[in-house]
């Protein structure tokens, strides 16, 4: 069922049979994926199927327990995630990753500080912070108030777009969006995947992880499934409908098995109303 | 450019200069310091509490409280406590005065030790917080007590005794010992100290880099770690911080007072916290600043020195501070709220 086509080129990020454990917990097993330059990789999967554990390992948060991770063809182990964003790998994290008593915008450059001035006098420049801040949320078609408003006084579609706006700017080869339009209005997701579309044609690959199958369809170049941390097989566009990757987006069961399972529901349901009416005869007798 | 000449929002409401002013972690306690100085001028003024030595005498028992509250101040913004501060006090005055009384060391070379020894406390203490992920509250408060255990201990074992004295002769009229225990033009050089690390403390934490990672260490460690902070090293360096500033406090008392004692710098870890509280650090970390602890800590100077004045007893004091204390926390709770809702 996996019908992986070879890779034209070295991939920017590849990683191979990967796995992950908390403990007990088995998060990852032997997961294997890529993206190249120019690509949208769409990660599709059930709630808790390990999605957000796997674009964890590949933006520096967790290490593997087992596996490869290529960068550029290259063996890389992220100790931590500025690592990762040392290698130009920009991330969304589901969570959003952000200070809410902190400012917009020295939350949008937090670790990667803009500064003026030489040596001891090297100081955070906080006109340039706020200039581009205000510029990179007036590009997702939100105008902030006041750069030094704190982002937990924020809307959660606001916030959402600081996140992205933030991986977006900082994002120099790889750009990972876990669930990024789930609190988006219609207007600012479409603005999030045009800017997808726009990272695609500047050449940097793309993970995107969503729930929303009118998102992921028209944007996707190919699909990685999910399902209870391991790898359902990855598909091709051109390979699946639209209607296949809404069944698959449910954890990979398909449709038909979807209606047989109804089926099951029912017809259990009548056994338990006839158990039931038994049962009260039974106890009637005794 | 969009910054000054940038028309107003409309989805903004002008607010007033008073009510941006409301909205600084330092305004309690700048309240409080001036609240606390009418008192005293009022009720003491006349006792000599606004003379010049009435007013370098509470100073510089600010500044000496008020050294530590800066990097204390920091940490606490960072999400971290440091309950060793007060046994490093002393420690660090005990590294410094046996070498130069027992084995005949410059003072330069004593320092040197003390200064070492804190840094590696710190480092250890930062270290064991970021490696194990146990509350510092927990760590540092097992440091206080192997510090000053450690520190009688080893006193008694090589002198003998719990103080070391009999430093002035050997440490008279070298220049470290005007650096740390001087004056300068009546203002004993403590004061300025105290005054430079405040300053630079404000620079680090609103100016640079690492004030940024500061606040997001201390607001969401998670969080600033995953954009990049290198939160661990934060935190240890913020320890080494404060151990350093206990130690510049030990070298400030014992070349004054030319002699060390195993118990100086008892309860200064509260103390210091406590300015810090005042000054609307915010106990959970992630908010605060440096200039606020300053005042928290003129607030206990002027507090200690003016009760003096007034020729109340003096037992009262710890009360007072108590209460200042409690207060300072409501007054913080209430500011913080308006701050999360109302900027
Ligand atoms: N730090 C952790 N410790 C233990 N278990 C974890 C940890 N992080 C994730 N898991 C487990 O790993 C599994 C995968 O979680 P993950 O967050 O990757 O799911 P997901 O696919 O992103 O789901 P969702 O669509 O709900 O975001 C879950 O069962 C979760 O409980
Ligand atoms: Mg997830």
């Amino acid at each position: 069922m996996t019908t992986t086509k070879m890779p034209t080129s070295t991939p920017l990020v590849e990683v191979q049979n990967i796995s992950k454990y908390f403990g007990q917990v088995i998060a990852l097993k032997d997961i294997s994926m890529r993206v190249g330059a120019g690509e949208v990789m769409c990660l599709l999967g059930d709630n808790g199927a390990g999605k957000s554990t796997l674009i964890k390992t590949l933006s520096g948060v967790h290490g593997h327990d087992e596996g490869k991770m290529l960068i550029d063809g290259e063996e890389v182990r992220f100790n931590s995630p500025r690592e990762a964003l040392d290698r130009g790998i920009a991330t969304v994290f589901q969570d959003l990753a952000m200070i809410p008593l902190m400012g917009i915008s020295r939350n949008f450059f937090l670790g990667r500080e803009p500064t003026k001035g030489f040596g001891p006098f090297k100081r955070y420049d906080s006109a340039h912070a706020d200039r581009v801040t205000r510029e990179a949320l007036k590009g997702m078609g939100i105008d902030i108030r006041d750069p030094s408003q704190p982002v937990g006084t924020l809307s959660g579609g606001e916030r959402q777009s600081v996140a992205i706006a933030r991986a977006v700017h900082f994002g120099a080869k790889v750009l990972i969006l876990d669930e990024p339009t789930s609190a988006l209005g219609v207007k600012q997701a479409a603005v999030v995947l045009r800017y997808i579309a726009r990272t695609k044609e500047q050449g940097l690959g793309v993970i995107f992880i969503t729930h929303n199958v009118h998102h992921a369809y028209p944007i996707a170049d190919r699909f990685t499934i999910l399902k209870r941390g391991r790898s359902y097989g990855t598909f091709e566009k051109s390979d699946v409908t639209r209607e296949e990757v809404a069944s698959m987006m449910a954890g990979g069961e398909d449709l038909e098995n979807l209606s047989s399972e109804l089926a099951e529901f029912e017809r259990t349901d009548r056994e338990e109303a006839k158990d039931r009416h038994d049962g009260k005869r039974r106890t009637r007798e005794t | 450019m969009a910054t000054a000449t940038r028309p107003l929002d409309e989805r903004v409401r002008k607010t007033g200069f008073l009510r941006k002013l409301l909205n600084r972690p330092e305004l309690g306690a700048v309240a409080g310091a001036a609240l606390v100085f009418a008192f005293f001028a009022v009720v003491a003024g006349d006792r000599g509490f606004l003379t010049s030595t009435g007013t370098i005498s509470y100073l510089e028992v600010a500044a000496q409280l008020g050294i530590l509250a800066v990097p204390v101040a920091l940490l606490m913004i960072s999400g971290e406590f440091d309950l060793s501060v007060g046994s490093m006090v002393g420690a660090a005055g005990v590294l410094i005065a046996i070498p130069i009384a027992e084995f005949g060391w410059p003072l330069w070379a004593a320092l040197l030790l003390a200064f070492a020894v804190a840094l590696v406390v710190g480092f250890l203490n930062g270290y064991v917080v970021v490696k194990t992920g146990l509350p510092s509250f927990i760590v540092t408060l097992a440091s206080l007590f192997i510090l000053r255990g450690a520190t009688i201990g080893f006193t008694r074992l090589i002198t003998g005794r719990t103080q070391v004295g009999g430093l002035k002769s050997e440490t008279e009229g070298s220049f470290l010992t005007a650096l740390f225990a001087g004056e300068i033009g009546g203002v004993p050089v403590s004061i300025l100290w105290w005054v430079g690390l405040v300053a630079l403390g404000t620079w680090i934490l609103l100016r640079t880099s690492f004030g940024n990672w500061i606040f997001g260490t201390g607001g969401n460690a998670v969080a600033a770690r995953n954009v990049g902070v290198p939160v661990n090293r934060v935190k240890i360096l913020l320890f080494m911080a404060t151990a350093a500033s206990a130690t510049l406090l030990a070298a400030i008392t014992v070349l004054d007072a030319g002699s060390a004692d195993v118990l100086r710098g008892e309860l200064r870890e509260f103390q210091a916290i406590i300015a810090a509280v005042i000054g609307g650090v915010l106990l959970t970390g992630g908010y605060g600043s440096v200039i606020g602890p300053m005042f928290g800590a003129l607030i206990f100077g002027m507090v200690s020195q003016g009760i003096f004045f007034t020729g109340v007893n003096t037992d009262w004091f710890q009360v007072f501070l108590g209460a200042m204390l409690l207060i300072a926390v409501l007054v913080n709770n209430f500011i913080r709220q308006r701050a999360a809702r109302s900027r």
